[in-house]
Formats: structure tokens, C-alpha cells, sequence
């Protein structure tokens, strides 16, 4: 008894000690969690330590990006209402990124971000920048306990590291129970603070490449940005069978949000880049605004049936870039025998453009206060398929294993001369393996 | 604009006023307790979604927090 309070002590110090450090970001979906379902009585099985692992193997079409991401999380119900949680995920990326720049019917000669570089890209062939390759290690903690009769509250601190982005958030979240814990509401709050140390440092905005080995348009030191997130949400059983989510968040964000690393490309009137007689490719790099504020509604509705489990959910998100989307998410799990299932996944997302989205400049127009062609601001359509198989083994340890399938459609911007000839958001698709194992 | 959020703030009411006549007595969540019905059942999983279509989409959160964290290619 006495061993294991001094075991929770010192957990509890090193959840405290990893809070007070200046850190925060990435979700974490589990510090959100709703007591409402999960009221069952505590086994003396549950008090040990649990052990989550996932594997994250993700490829894009035409050799674009590549990821491998493992994750560890281990975790602990230290009394009957108060857990911790510990959670590692590393994230190794490599592979190729739209750089912003146009297809050309000539070759183009680009600038990697480090200036000491150059690459080119072929005849009719869609710009993609290689140079970058990185690896991301990420820590979260939570640690969740009582406040009150029926009041839960959780707090959590995040770390997440890249060579050229470190991101570090802390949260904390209160949840409440009544009407027969038949309702529960929660609010949450959320501050990171990100910095940013783009190779070669960042570009001064809507500034041209330049060549290798003349001066860069950089600017000095790192780029921070600051996100606050707000959530308030609402679990409520409807009967035996089934309940539902509805969750209003509302994020502000401020500093810096450019992609270092996307351009614009200049055209002339003939609709082939503008000859300034620089030999790199004439492009310009992106400048955003530095605020952004979202807001999003969540609803989601999970319901048995016969063994089944139906799950599906909503969102709305809008934001002042003018960026509106709707994700539908289906999937249904059906039960097979011997503790095992089969669960079939659709997922449906739609945005519109940022306003300030635009696949190109022209050299004859004034140059906008702000411009991106990041491909991710456009209007497109994305649907995801796939399909999860799970099962639990007799020692009580969890396997699943998924398969998914995503493909991105965009709507193809107008053009103009020559640059009718190509492609400028060209349809790509990723496919994912994922394996779980819990024990 | 305004009638929007009257409008919405009233179906946030009469849903909240809803909720006191739903669900059910604590002996019959047997089927509600099961692991598959927890909203957080896979945490591992969700957060693996997040981060992808954080990176690839141009929304994030929702579900949970929007975040952010990373410089995301």
C-alpha cells in the first residue's frame, strides 16, 4: 500500500514536472473522453499499467510524401476516477511536396530552401520539391482525476520536435456528469506555442528566388506562431442503444503560418513563366495572413446494433480565410465470432479556397498583399475508403489492423496560353496499413 | 447574422431541455459499457487520423482540439 502511494507520487510529480515545462500541441483525443460510458466497477486488473502501439505506415502517389509512424502509449488508472497517461510518437518522413510552382513546357531550375542547392524539374512535369526529410518526435502526458462528485478534470502538456518546428501546448479539461450520468458536458482549453526555423531561415514574403550563390531573401532567426483552443461539448445517452456528441470548438491562431517552403509562379501574358533574366524559376514566396480564427460544430451518433456498432459523424468548419468545409465519417463495425470484427470506413471532405488562394501571379498585375498556391488551401474533394479487422486473444490483448485508401480531387483552376497544356492540382491519392496492438 | 444565432442558440436549448426526458437507468448500461460503444476507443487510431489530415486538409479539430504542431509537408 505504501510502495504504490509512493509509485503515485511520483508519477504525479513527473506529470507535473512534464506540465510545468514551457510545452504543448498535438490532439489528444483521450484526454477528451467522456466518463458517461465507462462507469463499470474497477478490477484489481485495471490498476496495471496498459500498453497501447500503433504503426503508421503512409505512402502518396508519384513518389510524394512517405511516413512511417510508430507510437507508444502506456497507461494507468491510479484510482477508481484518476488515470495518467504517457504517449511517444515518432514521425519519419520522406519523399517529395508540391512546391507551389507551376507545370512549364521548359525545364525549370529551382533553389532548395538551404540556397546552396539547385534542382530541376523537367518539360510538362508537376513542380515537386525533395529536399526536405524529417523526423518528429512527439511526447504528450494527461493525467485525469476528480474535482467534485460527478467532475472530472484532466490536464495534459505537449511536446513536438522537428529540426526546423518545435511546438510545445498545454491543456486542461473539466467534464461533468448529471441526469443519472446520463449527460455529460465538457470544456476545454488549449494554448501552444510553436516556433519555426525554416532551413536557410524564412523568405522574406512575396520575394523572388534567387540563384544559388547569390544573396537570398531571408530573413534572420525563428518565426513563432501562438494557437488558443477553446471546446465545448455534450455526450448524452438517448437509450439503451445509442447516444450522441455535439462538440463547438473555436481556434485562434497568430504569427507565423506561411509555408516556408511553397512559392507562386510568375507569368507572362503567353502563360509560360516570365523571362526577368534571372535563370531560376521565376517564383515568389507565399505570404499568408498572420491571424486565423476557426470555428467547428462536431455531431456524432454511435449506436449498437445486434453486436454492431454504427458510428458516424459530422463537421462543419468555417474560418476567416474563407475556408468552409463539411467531413462526413461512416463506419461500421460488424461483430464476427470469436471476439473479433470487420469494420468498413468512408470518409467524405469537402473545402472551399482560401481567399487568397491563387495557382498563379501575373507579371502585368500589382502583386497582392497575400498569396498562396499551397495546394491544401484550393477547393477540393477528398474521400477516404477502408477497412479495419480486429481481435482480442484469449490473454486479453488486442490486435486491428487497417488498410486505407485516400484520394484528393481538386478543381482545376482557369487558365491561360500555354499553361492550358497542363495540369496545375493534379488528382494524387495516399494508402495507409495501420496495425494496433494493445496489452 | 443575428437570426442565425437566435436560431441556433434556440435548437441548443430545446436540445439541452431534450436531453433531461433521455437515457437510462444505471443498471441498463450494460451495452453503452462495452469498450466498442466508448467514444475514445481507439485514441491511438484518432490521433493518428488527426495528424494526417492535419497535414494534408486545410480544417483540423472538431472532434478535439484543431492543434497545430508541426510544419507539416
Amino acid at each position: 500500500m505504501n510502495k504504490n502511494k509512493i509509485i503515485k507520487t511520483s508519477l504525479a510529480s513527473a506529470t507535473l514536472a512534464l506540465l510545468t515545462q514551457p510545452a504543448l500541441s498535438q490532439q489528444d483525443t483521450d484526454s477528451l473522453s467522456s466518463p458517461t460510458n465507462n462507469q463499470t466497477e474497477q478490477t484489481a486488473s485495471d490498476y496495471e499499467w496498459k500498453f497501447d502501439a500503433a504503426l503508421l505506415f503512409y505512402s502518396e502517389s508519384d513518389s510524394r510524401v512517405q511516413a512511417f509512424e510508430p507510437v507508444f502509449m502506456a497507461s494507468k488508472q491510479l484510482d477508481e476516477d484518476e488515470s495518467i497517461s504517457f504517449k511517444l510518437t515518432v514521425d519519419s518522413l520522406t519523399g517529395a511536396s508540391p512546391s507551389g510552382a507551376v507545370a512549364s513546357n521548359q525545364v525549370q531550375t529551382f533553389t532548395t530552401p538551404s540556397g546552396n542547392a539547385d534542382y530541376q524539374v523537367g518539360a510538362n512535369v508537376y513542380p515537386l520539391d525533395d529536399s526536405f526529410k524529417d523526423t518528429r518526435v512527439a511526447l504528450a502526458a494527461n493525467w485525469s482525476f476528480p474535482l467534485a462528485e460527478s467532475t472530472q478534470m484532466t490536464v495534459g502538456a505537449n511536446a513536438s520536435n522537428e529540426y526546423d518546428y518545435f511546438s510545445a501546448s498545454v491543456n486542461a479539461n473539466i467534464s461533468h456528469d448529471f441526469n443519472n450520468n446520463n449527460t455529460t458536458l465538457f470544456a476545454g482549453l488549449s494554448f501552444a506555442s510553436d516556433t519555426i526555423d525554416p532551413v536557410g531561415g524564412a523568405p522574406i514574403a512575396l520575394s523572388r528566388m534567387q540563384p544559388v550563390g547569390a544573396s537570398q531573401a531571408k530573413l534572420d532567426g525563428t518565426q513563432d506562431k501562438d494557437t488558443l483552443d477553446i471546446l465545448f461539448g455534450m455526450t448524452q445517452v438517448i437509450d439503451k442503444y445509442s447516444l450522441f456528441q455535439l462538440n463547438y470548438s473555436y481556434s485562434m491562431s497568430d504569427g507565423y503560418h506561411n509555408d516556408p517552403y511553397k512559392v507562386l509562379s510568375v507569368l507572362g501574358a503567353d502563360g509560360n513563366y516570365f523571362d526577368d533574366g534571372i535563370a531560376t524559376a521565376n517564383v515568389l514566396f507565399e505570404n499568408r495572413p498572420d491571424k486565423r480564427t476557426k470555428h467547428s460544430l462536431f455531431g456524432r451518433y454511435k449506436r449498437f446494433i445486434d453486436g454492431d456498432v454504427v458510428d458516424v459523424s459530422y463537421r462543419y468548419m468555417t474560418d476567416d480565410w474563407d475556408i468552409d468545409s463539411h467531413t462526413v465519417d461512416l463506419k461500421y463495425r460488424f461483430a464476427l465470432n470469436n471476439d473479433s470484427y470487420i469494420q468498413p470506413h468512408v470518409r467524405y471532405y469537402t473545402q472551399t479556397a482560401a481567399e487568397f488562394y491563387q495557382p498563379y501571379l501575373l507579371q502585368a498585375q500589382a502583386l497582392p498583399t497575400y498569396a498562396s498556391a499551397d495546394y491544401r488551401l484550393a477547393e477540393y474533394d477528398a474521400v477516404t475508403v477502408g477497412l479495419e479487422y480486429g481481435w482480442t486473444t484469449q490473454s486479453d490483448q488486442t490486435w486491428r489492423i487497417a488498410l486505407e485508401y485516400y484520394a484528393q480531387s481538386p478543381t482545376e483552376p482557369a487558365k491561360f496560353g500555354v499553361l492550358q497544356d497542363q495540369t496545375l492540382l493534379p488528382d494524387w491519392n495516399a494508402v495507409m496499413l495501420r496495425i494496433n496492438y494493445s496489452f | 447574422m443575428q437570426k442565425k444565432r437566435l436560431l441556433l442558440l434556440a435548437i441548443l436549448i430545446s436540445t439541452l431541455g431534450g436531453c433531461a426526458t433521455m437515457g437510462v437507468q444505471p443498471w441498463e448500461k450494460d451495452v453503452l459499457a462495452k469498450p466498442e460503444m466508448a467514444l475514445n476507443e481507439q485514441p491511438l487510431t484518432d490521433a493518428l487520423d488527426d495528424h494526417i489530415y492535419f497535414s494534408k486538409e486545410a480544417s483540423s479539430g472538431g472532434k478535439s482540439y484543431a492543434g497545430g504542431g508541426c510544419g507539416c509537408n
